[in-house]
Protein backbone atom coordinates (compact mmCIF):
# COMPACT_ATOMS: atom_id res chain seq x y z
CA UNK A 1 0.00 0.00 0.00
CA UNK A 2 2.69 2.69 1.04
CA UNK A 3 4.79 1.60 -2.16
CA UNK A 4 1.59 2.33 -3.97
CA UNK A 5 1.19 5.91 -3.20
CA UNK A 6 5.11 6.71 -3.39
CA UNK A 7 4.89 5.56 -6.90
CA UNK A 8 1.74 7.90 -7.47
CA UNK A 9 3.57 11.03 -6.09
CA UNK A 10 6.57 10.09 -7.83
CA UNK A 11 4.72 9.80 -11.64
CA UNK A 12 2.84 13.44 -9.94
CA UNK A 13 6.48 14.85 -10.03
CA UNK A 14 8.59 12.73 -12.44
CA UNK A 15 11.80 14.94 -12.33
CA UNK A 16 12.20 14.97 -8.54
CA UNK A 17 11.84 11.56 -8.23
CA UNK A 18 14.66 9.57 -9.66
CA UNK A 19 16.44 12.10 -7.19
CA UNK A 20 14.71 11.45 -4.23
CA UNK A 21 15.17 7.59 -4.65
CA UNK A 22 18.70 8.02 -4.76
CA UNK A 23 18.96 10.24 -1.99
CA UNK A 24 17.08 7.14 -0.35
CA UNK A 25 19.41 4.38 -1.28
CA UNK A 26 22.23 6.34 -0.27
CA UNK A 27 21.08 6.77 3.46
CA UNK A 28 19.94 3.07 3.58
CA UNK A 29 22.91 0.73 4.86
CA UNK A 30 22.02 -2.35 5.37
CA UNK A 31 22.90 -3.60 9.02
CA UNK A 32 26.09 -4.66 10.25
CA UNK A 33 26.80 -8.01 10.56
CA UNK A 34 28.95 -9.91 12.91
CA UNK A 35 30.41 -13.49 13.09
CA UNK A 36 28.88 -16.14 15.29
CA UNK A 37 30.30 -18.90 16.16
CA UNK A 38 28.38 -21.83 18.90
CA UNK A 39 27.81 -25.11 19.11
CA UNK A 40 24.43 -26.29 18.42
CA UNK A 41 23.39 -30.02 19.50
CA UNK A 42 27.01 -30.55 20.01
CA UNK A 43 28.10 -29.50 16.27
CA UNK A 44 29.92 -26.57 15.72
CA UNK A 45 27.98 -23.62 13.73
CA UNK A 46 29.01 -20.54 12.14
CA UNK A 47 27.21 -18.23 11.09
CA UNK A 48 26.81 -14.05 10.43
CA UNK A 49 23.74 -11.81 11.25
CA UNK A 50 23.02 -8.40 12.41
CA UNK A 51 22.67 -7.67 15.94
CA UNK A 52 19.02 -7.45 16.06
CA UNK A 53 18.27 -10.85 14.48
CA UNK A 54 16.77 -13.28 17.58
CA UNK A 55 18.24 -16.90 18.39
CA UNK A 56 15.28 -17.90 17.23
CA UNK A 57 15.69 -16.92 13.64
CA UNK A 58 19.31 -17.27 13.29
CA UNK A 59 18.39 -21.16 14.32
CA UNK A 60 15.39 -21.34 12.36
CA UNK A 61 17.67 -19.63 9.33
CA UNK A 62 20.34 -22.29 9.45
CA UNK A 63 17.80 -25.34 9.37
CA UNK A 64 16.87 -25.83 13.23
CA UNK A 65 13.34 -25.34 12.47
CA UNK A 66 12.45 -27.92 15.18
CA UNK A 67 13.00 -24.60 17.24
CA UNK A 68 9.42 -23.32 16.73
CA UNK A 69 8.43 -19.59 16.42
CA UNK A 70 5.22 -18.79 18.40
CA UNK A 71 5.04 -15.62 20.00
CA UNK A 72 7.89 -14.10 19.66
CA UNK A 73 7.73 -12.48 23.10
CA UNK A 74 8.47 -14.76 25.69
CA UNK A 75 5.36 -15.75 26.18
CA UNK A 76 4.63 -18.98 24.71
CA UNK A 77 7.66 -21.05 25.23
CA UNK A 78 7.82 -22.82 21.85
CA UNK A 79 11.30 -21.20 21.23
CA UNK A 80 12.86 -22.96 24.48
CA UNK A 81 16.34 -24.23 23.93
CA UNK A 82 18.77 -25.20 26.17
CA UNK A 83 21.54 -22.20 26.41
CA UNK A 84 24.73 -23.60 28.09
CA UNK A 85 21.98 -26.41 29.70
CA UNK A 86 19.52 -23.33 31.13
CA UNK A 87 16.09 -23.19 29.27
CA UNK A 88 15.90 -19.88 27.53
CA UNK A 89 13.27 -18.57 25.04
CA UNK A 90 15.15 -18.31 22.13
CA UNK A 91 13.03 -15.28 20.63
CA UNK A 92 14.13 -13.32 23.57
CA UNK A 93 18.13 -14.04 23.16
CA UNK A 94 19.92 -12.61 20.21
CA UNK A 95 21.77 -14.43 17.69
CA UNK A 96 24.95 -12.73 18.50
CA UNK A 97 24.55 -13.41 22.42
CA UNK A 98 24.72 -17.16 21.76
CA UNK A 99 28.45 -16.36 20.87
CA UNK A 100 31.02 -19.49 22.20
CA UNK A 101 27.85 -20.63 23.39
CA UNK A 102 26.14 -24.54 23.35
CA UNK A 103 22.58 -24.42 22.13
CA UNK A 104 20.58 -27.92 22.62
CA UNK A 105 17.33 -28.49 20.58
CA UNK A 106 14.55 -31.03 20.95
CA UNK A 107 16.88 -33.23 18.38
CA UNK A 108 19.86 -32.66 21.11
CA UNK A 109 18.01 -34.56 23.71
CA UNK A 110 17.19 -37.54 21.91
CA UNK A 111 16.82 -39.12 18.31
CA UNK A 112 13.98 -40.62 16.17
CA UNK A 113 16.59 -43.60 16.34
CA UNK A 114 16.77 -43.25 19.87
CA UNK A 115 14.40 -41.40 22.04
CA UNK A 116 14.75 -39.59 25.23
CA UNK A 117 12.37 -41.17 27.96
CA UNK A 118 10.45 -38.04 27.71
CA UNK A 119 9.86 -38.17 24.13
CA UNK A 120 8.77 -42.09 24.04
CA UNK A 121 6.47 -41.38 27.36
CA UNK A 122 4.76 -38.11 25.02
CA UNK A 123 4.17 -40.28 21.98
CA UNK A 124 2.94 -43.35 24.25
CA UNK A 125 0.53 -41.31 26.54
CA UNK A 126 -0.59 -38.70 23.87
CA UNK A 127 0.75 -35.73 25.19
CA UNK A 128 0.85 -34.78 21.89
CA UNK A 129 -2.01 -33.22 19.62
CA UNK A 130 -0.93 -30.58 16.60
CA UNK A 131 2.84 -30.77 18.04
CA UNK A 132 3.75 -27.28 17.44
CA UNK A 133 4.22 -26.91 21.51
CA UNK A 134 6.03 -30.37 21.75
CA UNK A 135 9.79 -29.69 21.19
CA UNK A 136 9.95 -26.39 23.68
CA UNK A 137 7.82 -28.41 26.43
CA UNK A 138 10.42 -31.46 25.57
CA UNK A 139 12.97 -29.22 26.50
CA UNK A 140 11.53 -27.24 29.72
CA UNK A 141 10.65 -31.04 30.77
CA UNK A 142 14.31 -32.13 30.09
CA UNK A 143 15.76 -28.95 32.38
CA UNK A 144 12.93 -29.67 35.02
CA UNK A 145 14.20 -32.94 35.64
CA UNK A 146 17.64 -32.34 35.38
CA UNK A 147 16.59 -29.97 38.31
CA UNK A 148 14.03 -32.18 40.08
CA UNK A 149 14.17 -35.75 38.84
CA UNK A 150 11.12 -36.70 40.90
CA UNK A 151 8.95 -33.56 40.74
CA UNK A 152 5.47 -33.70 41.72
CA UNK A 153 2.73 -32.67 39.92
CA UNK A 154 2.43 -29.60 41.18
CA UNK A 155 6.12 -29.17 40.31
CA UNK A 156 5.65 -30.65 36.96
CA UNK A 157 3.03 -27.83 36.18
CA UNK A 158 5.32 -25.15 37.88
CA UNK A 159 8.00 -26.34 35.50
CA UNK A 160 6.28 -26.40 32.08
CA UNK A 161 4.32 -23.10 32.80
CA UNK A 162 6.43 -21.15 30.60
CA UNK A 163 4.78 -23.29 27.36
CA UNK A 164 1.54 -22.85 26.08
CA UNK A 165 -0.20 -26.04 24.87
CA UNK A 166 -3.70 -25.27 23.37
CA UNK A 167 -5.03 -28.49 22.66
CA UNK A 168 -4.11 -31.10 25.25
CA UNK A 169 -4.96 -29.27 28.51
CA UNK A 170 -1.82 -29.81 30.16
CA UNK A 171 -3.02 -33.21 31.62
CA UNK A 172 -1.26 -35.71 29.63
CA UNK A 173 1.80 -33.26 29.06
CA UNK A 174 1.74 -33.57 33.13
CA UNK A 175 1.06 -37.63 33.11
CA UNK A 176 4.17 -37.98 30.26
CA UNK A 177 6.49 -36.00 32.26
CA UNK A 178 5.83 -37.59 35.54
CA UNK A 179 6.22 -41.21 33.84
CA UNK A 180 9.37 -40.41 32.46
CA UNK A 181 10.30 -39.28 35.32
CA UNK A 182 9.60 -42.57 37.07
CA UNK A 183 11.05 -44.62 34.49
CA UNK A 184 14.52 -42.34 34.31
CA UNK A 185 14.91 -42.77 38.16
CA UNK A 186 14.10 -46.95 37.99
CA UNK A 187 16.68 -47.22 34.87
CA UNK A 188 19.12 -45.05 37.40
CA UNK A 189 18.43 -47.24 39.92
CA UNK A 190 19.07 -50.73 37.55
CA UNK A 191 22.67 -49.04 36.77
CA UNK A 192 23.83 -48.55 39.68
CA UNK B 1 7.87 -9.56 14.89
CA UNK B 2 11.70 -8.08 14.32
CA UNK B 3 12.90 -5.40 16.21
CA UNK B 4 14.34 -2.11 14.06
CA UNK B 5 17.72 -2.78 13.58
CA UNK B 6 20.76 -1.22 15.89
CA UNK B 7 24.16 -2.00 16.57
CA UNK B 8 26.17 -3.95 19.11
CA UNK B 9 28.96 -3.71 21.85
CA UNK B 10 30.08 -6.72 24.17
CA UNK B 11 32.55 -5.07 26.30
CA UNK B 12 34.29 -7.59 28.56
CA UNK B 13 34.71 -5.15 32.08
CA UNK B 14 32.68 -2.46 33.41
CA UNK B 15 35.16 0.34 32.91
CA UNK B 16 34.65 -0.60 28.52
CA UNK B 17 30.72 -0.56 29.50
CA UNK B 18 31.27 3.08 30.46
CA UNK B 19 33.26 4.33 28.34
CA UNK B 20 30.58 2.85 25.95
CA UNK B 21 27.77 4.27 27.37
CA UNK B 22 29.04 7.85 27.78
CA UNK B 23 30.09 7.74 23.66
CA UNK B 24 27.22 6.14 22.45
CA UNK B 25 24.71 8.35 24.99
CA UNK B 26 20.84 8.20 25.29
CA UNK B 27 21.20 6.04 21.90
CA UNK B 28 21.90 3.09 23.93
CA UNK B 29 20.24 0.65 25.57
CA UNK B 30 21.90 -1.55 28.45
CA UNK B 31 21.00 -5.79 27.83
CA UNK B 32 21.96 -8.31 30.39
CA UNK B 33 18.80 -11.03 30.08
CA UNK B 34 17.15 -9.75 27.58
CA UNK B 35 13.83 -11.01 28.42
CA UNK B 36 12.22 -7.75 29.45
CA UNK B 37 14.44 -5.27 26.50
CA UNK B 38 13.66 -7.18 23.82
CA UNK B 39 10.23 -8.12 23.99
CA UNK B 40 10.06 -3.80 24.36
CA UNK B 41 12.13 -3.48 21.06
CA UNK B 42 9.90 -5.98 19.38
CA UNK B 43 7.05 -3.33 20.10
CA UNK B 44 9.27 -1.05 18.40
CA UNK B 45 8.79 0.83 21.97
CA UNK B 46 12.22 2.20 21.92
CA UNK B 47 14.68 2.41 19.39
CA UNK B 48 17.56 2.36 20.72
CA UNK B 49 20.82 3.09 18.19
CA UNK B 50 22.83 0.58 19.74
CA UNK B 51 22.54 -2.16 22.60
CA UNK B 52 25.46 -2.67 25.34
CA UNK B 53 25.78 -6.33 26.04
CA UNK B 54 26.89 -6.37 29.73
CA UNK B 55 26.26 -10.13 29.67
CA UNK B 56 29.94 -11.11 30.10
CA UNK B 57 31.27 -8.90 32.78
CA UNK B 58 32.52 -10.93 35.47
CA UNK B 59 32.99 -8.16 37.66
CA UNK B 60 28.74 -8.10 37.72
CA UNK B 61 27.96 -11.58 38.77
CA UNK B 62 27.73 -13.29 41.72
CA UNK B 63 26.75 -13.01 45.25
CA UNK B 64 28.80 -12.53 48.21
CA UNK B 65 28.12 -11.70 51.57
CA UNK B 66 28.81 -8.02 52.95
CA UNK B 67 29.28 -7.09 56.33
CA UNK B 68 26.06 -6.79 57.23
CA UNK B 69 24.25 -9.00 54.66
CA UNK B 70 24.42 -9.61 51.09
CA UNK B 71 25.87 -8.08 47.63
CA UNK B 72 24.23 -9.42 44.16
CA UNK B 73 25.49 -8.57 41.26
CA UNK B 74 23.47 -6.97 38.55
CA UNK B 75 23.74 -9.88 36.95
CA UNK B 76 22.56 -12.56 39.00
CA UNK B 77 19.57 -14.33 37.44
CA UNK B 78 16.08 -14.85 39.05
CA UNK B 79 16.42 -18.67 39.34
CA UNK B 80 20.13 -18.20 40.63
CA UNK B 81 18.48 -15.67 43.90
CA UNK B 82 15.48 -18.23 44.20
CA UNK B 83 18.04 -21.04 44.88
CA UNK B 84 21.22 -19.82 46.61
CA UNK B 85 21.53 -21.10 50.09
CA UNK B 86 22.68 -17.87 50.41
CA UNK B 87 19.90 -15.77 49.62
CA UNK B 88 17.89 -18.16 51.77
CA UNK B 89 19.58 -17.74 54.64
CA UNK B 90 19.88 -14.25 54.96
CA UNK B 91 16.46 -12.70 53.37
CA UNK B 92 14.49 -15.47 52.36
CA UNK B 93 12.02 -12.63 51.30
CA UNK B 94 13.72 -12.46 48.12
CA UNK B 95 14.04 -15.24 47.04
CA UNK B 96 10.88 -16.15 47.50
CA UNK B 97 9.92 -12.75 45.52
CA UNK B 98 12.52 -13.93 42.63
CA UNK B 99 10.69 -17.62 42.72
CA UNK B 100 7.40 -15.90 41.87
CA UNK B 101 8.39 -14.45 38.27
CA UNK B 102 7.51 -14.73 35.22
CA UNK B 103 7.76 -18.65 34.67
CA UNK B 104 11.35 -20.83 34.30
CA UNK B 105 12.68 -19.29 31.09
CA UNK B 106 12.24 -15.94 32.77
CA UNK B 107 13.96 -16.72 35.92
CA UNK B 108 16.39 -18.44 34.26
CA UNK B 109 17.38 -15.55 31.41
CA UNK B 110 15.90 -12.32 33.75
CA UNK B 111 18.41 -10.45 36.30
CA UNK B 112 17.99 -8.40 39.27
CA UNK B 113 19.67 -5.70 37.66
CA UNK B 114 17.75 -5.85 34.73
CA UNK B 115 14.36 -6.23 36.38
CA UNK B 116 15.11 -3.70 38.82
CA UNK B 117 16.14 -1.36 36.08
CA UNK B 118 13.44 -1.88 33.65
CA UNK B 119 11.16 -0.98 36.91
CA UNK B 120 7.75 -2.45 35.60
CA UNK B 121 5.58 -1.24 37.87
CA UNK B 122 3.94 -4.65 38.10
CA UNK B 123 7.01 -6.82 38.80
CA UNK B 124 7.85 -8.83 41.92
CA UNK B 125 10.99 -7.49 42.58
CA UNK B 126 10.21 -4.20 43.68
CA UNK B 127 7.89 -4.92 46.52
CA UNK B 128 10.63 -7.10 48.21
CA UNK B 129 13.70 -4.90 47.60
CA UNK B 130 11.43 -2.14 48.78
CA UNK B 131 10.38 -4.25 52.52
CA UNK B 132 14.11 -5.14 53.04
CA UNK B 133 15.56 -1.69 52.00
CA UNK B 134 17.58 -2.69 49.74
CA UNK B 135 20.57 -0.13 48.10
CA UNK B 136 21.17 -0.29 44.42
CA UNK B 137 24.39 0.33 43.54
CA UNK B 138 25.13 2.56 40.59
CA UNK B 139 28.25 2.84 38.60
CA UNK B 140 29.38 5.91 36.56
CA UNK B 141 32.93 7.44 34.98
CA UNK B 142 32.25 9.41 38.36
CA UNK B 143 32.69 6.77 40.73
CA UNK B 144 29.56 4.78 42.74
CA UNK B 145 26.19 5.53 44.91
CA UNK B 146 23.90 3.83 46.26
CA UNK B 147 20.69 4.69 45.59
CA UNK B 148 17.89 3.05 48.69
CA UNK B 149 14.99 1.56 46.93
CA UNK B 150 12.27 3.80 48.45
CA UNK B 151 14.19 6.34 45.86
CA UNK B 152 15.13 4.31 43.08
CA UNK B 153 11.83 3.31 41.53
CA UNK B 154 10.61 6.70 40.27
CA UNK B 155 7.51 5.42 38.05
CA UNK B 156 6.32 3.25 35.32
CA UNK B 157 9.65 2.13 33.67
CA UNK B 158 11.69 4.91 35.07
CA UNK B 159 14.17 4.63 37.58
CA UNK B 160 16.66 7.28 39.06
CA UNK B 161 19.82 6.06 37.00
CA UNK B 162 21.37 9.34 35.32
CA UNK B 163 22.47 9.60 31.90
CA UNK B 164 26.03 7.42 31.56
CA UNK B 165 25.10 4.95 35.16
CA UNK B 166 24.67 1.38 35.04
CA UNK B 167 23.13 -0.62 37.59
CA UNK B 168 25.94 -2.77 39.01
CA UNK B 169 24.57 -4.60 42.36
CA UNK B 170 21.95 -5.05 44.74
CA UNK B 171 22.64 -4.68 48.72
CA UNK B 172 20.38 -6.16 50.79
CA UNK B 173 21.05 -6.32 54.56
CA UNK B 174 20.33 -9.67 56.18
CA UNK B 175 17.24 -10.02 57.87
CA UNK B 176 17.30 -10.02 61.57
CA UNK B 177 16.80 -12.19 64.29
CA UNK B 178 13.18 -12.62 65.22
CA UNK B 179 12.17 -11.50 61.37
CA UNK B 180 9.92 -13.46 59.62
CA UNK B 181 9.11 -12.51 55.51
CA UNK B 182 6.66 -13.60 53.11
CA UNK B 183 5.59 -12.39 49.26
CA UNK B 184 2.39 -12.96 48.18
CA UNK B 185 0.63 -11.74 45.15
CA UNK B 186 -2.43 -12.00 42.90
CA UNK B 187 -0.75 -12.95 39.52
CA UNK B 188 -2.50 -11.48 35.89
CA UNK B 189 -3.71 -15.74 34.99
CA UNK B 190 -1.86 -15.12 31.41
CA UNK B 191 1.20 -13.18 32.50
CA UNK B 192 2.22 -13.74 36.01
CA UNK B 193 2.48 -10.25 36.69
CA UNK B 194 0.90 -8.68 39.74
CA UNK B 195 -2.08 -6.87 39.94
CA UNK B 196 -1.34 -6.68 43.25
CA UNK B 197 1.94 -7.76 45.23
CA UNK B 198 2.79 -7.73 49.26
CA UNK B 199 5.79 -8.08 50.46
CA UNK B 200 6.17 -7.80 54.68
CA UNK B 201 9.02 -8.41 56.65
CA UNK B 202 8.32 -8.11 60.45
CA UNK B 203 10.31 -7.80 63.76
CA UNK B 204 9.13 -9.33 66.39
CA UNK B 205 10.60 -8.35 70.08
CA UNK B 206 8.96 -9.98 72.76
CA UNK B 207 5.44 -10.55 72.13
CA UNK B 208 4.65 -7.16 70.06
CA UNK B 209 5.98 -5.91 66.74
CA UNK B 210 9.29 -4.18 66.77
CA UNK B 211 9.13 -3.18 63.19
CA UNK B 212 7.36 -3.83 60.07
CA UNK B 213 7.71 -3.01 56.42
CA UNK B 214 5.81 -3.48 53.57
CA UNK B 215 6.32 -2.94 49.86
CA UNK B 216 3.43 -2.81 47.62
CA UNK B 217 4.00 -3.45 43.60
CA UNK B 218 1.22 -3.89 40.84
CA UNK B 219 -1.18 -1.51 42.91
CA UNK B 220 -0.11 2.00 41.63
CA UNK B 221 3.10 3.34 39.96
CA UNK B 222 5.66 2.93 41.30
CA UNK B 223 5.50 0.33 43.85
CA UNK B 224 5.95 2.05 47.46
CA UNK B 225 6.34 1.27 50.35
CA UNK B 226 2.66 1.27 52.51
CA UNK B 227 4.34 3.63 55.38
CA UNK B 228 0.85 4.19 57.02
CA UNK B 229 0.36 0.52 57.73
CA UNK B 230 3.93 -0.02 58.97
CA UNK B 231 3.20 3.23 60.84
CA UNK B 232 0.15 1.66 62.49
CA UNK B 233 2.30 -2.19 63.39
CA UNK B 234 5.19 -0.51 64.96
CA UNK B 235 5.17 -1.46 68.98
CA UNK B 236 1.83 -3.31 68.50
CA UNK B 237 1.08 -6.89 70.15
CA UNK B 238 1.51 -9.29 67.64
CA UNK B 239 -2.59 -10.39 67.03
CA UNK B 240 -4.30 -10.64 64.69
CA UNK B 241 -6.87 -7.24 65.13
CA UNK B 242 -3.46 -4.91 64.89
CA UNK B 243 -2.53 -6.44 61.57
CA UNK B 244 -6.23 -6.11 60.54
CA UNK B 245 -5.91 -2.65 61.72
CA UNK B 246 -2.90 -1.73 59.74
CA UNK B 247 -3.63 -3.74 56.87
CA UNK B 248 -6.35 -1.49 56.35
CA UNK B 249 -4.11 1.49 55.39
CA UNK B 250 -2.39 -0.36 52.90
CA UNK B 251 -3.06 1.60 50.11
CA UNK B 252 -4.02 4.96 52.02
CA UNK B 253 -2.80 8.07 50.37
CA UNK B 254 -1.90 6.29 46.86
CA UNK B 255 -3.18 6.85 43.69
CA UNK B 256 -4.17 3.74 42.51
CA UNK B 257 -4.09 2.22 38.64
CA UNK B 258 -7.34 1.53 36.75
CA UNK B 259 -7.16 -1.11 34.15
CA UNK B 260 -8.48 -3.85 32.29
CA UNK B 261 -7.11 -6.13 34.34
CA UNK B 262 -8.52 -4.72 37.59
CA UNK B 263 -10.04 -1.67 38.69
CA UNK B 264 -8.71 0.86 41.36
CA UNK B 265 -11.37 -0.37 43.68
CA UNK B 266 -10.50 -3.75 43.52
CA UNK B 267 -6.56 -3.18 43.40
CA UNK B 268 -7.06 -1.24 46.82
CA UNK B 269 -8.99 -4.12 48.59
CA UNK B 270 -6.51 -6.42 47.27
CA UNK B 271 -4.10 -4.34 48.96
CA UNK B 272 -5.63 -4.26 52.19
CA UNK B 273 -6.10 -8.65 51.97
CA UNK B 274 -2.88 -9.23 50.69
CA UNK B 275 -0.90 -6.80 53.18
CA UNK B 276 -3.30 -8.72 55.78
CA UNK B 277 -2.35 -12.13 54.67
CA UNK B 278 1.68 -11.30 53.96
CA UNK B 279 1.76 -9.69 57.64
CA UNK B 280 0.43 -13.22 58.93
CA UNK B 281 2.54 -15.17 57.22
CA UNK B 282 5.37 -13.31 58.04
CA UNK B 283 4.65 -13.09 61.82
CA UNK B 284 4.28 -16.76 61.51
CA UNK B 285 7.69 -17.04 60.00
CA UNK B 286 9.33 -14.99 62.63
CA UNK B 287 7.93 -16.80 65.38
CA UNK B 288 9.96 -19.55 63.89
Amino acid sequence: MATATKKKKAAGSAKKAPARTSKRAAAYTPPKKFPISFRVNGSEVRAEAPAHTSLLYLLRDLGFTEVKNGCEAGDCGACTVLLDGVAVNACCVLGVQAEGREITTVKGIGTVENLHPIQKKFIELGAIQCGFCTPGMIVAAYELLEKKPRPSREEIKAGIAGNLCRCTGYVKIIDAIEAAAGEMASSKGRKS
Amino acid sequence: MIPAAFGYERPATLEEALILLARHGEGARILSGGHSLLPVLKARLAHPGVLIDIGRIPALSGITRTAGGLRIGALTTHYEVESSPLVREACPLLAEAAGRIGDVQVRNRGTIGGSASHADPAADYPAALLALEAVLVASSPDGTRGIPAADFFTGPYENALKPGEILTAVEVASSPAGSGGAYLKAAQQASGFAICGVAALVTLSGGSIASAKIGVTGVATPAYRARKAEEALAGKPASPESLRAAAALAAEGVDPLDDFHASAEFRVQLAKVYTERALAEALRRAKG
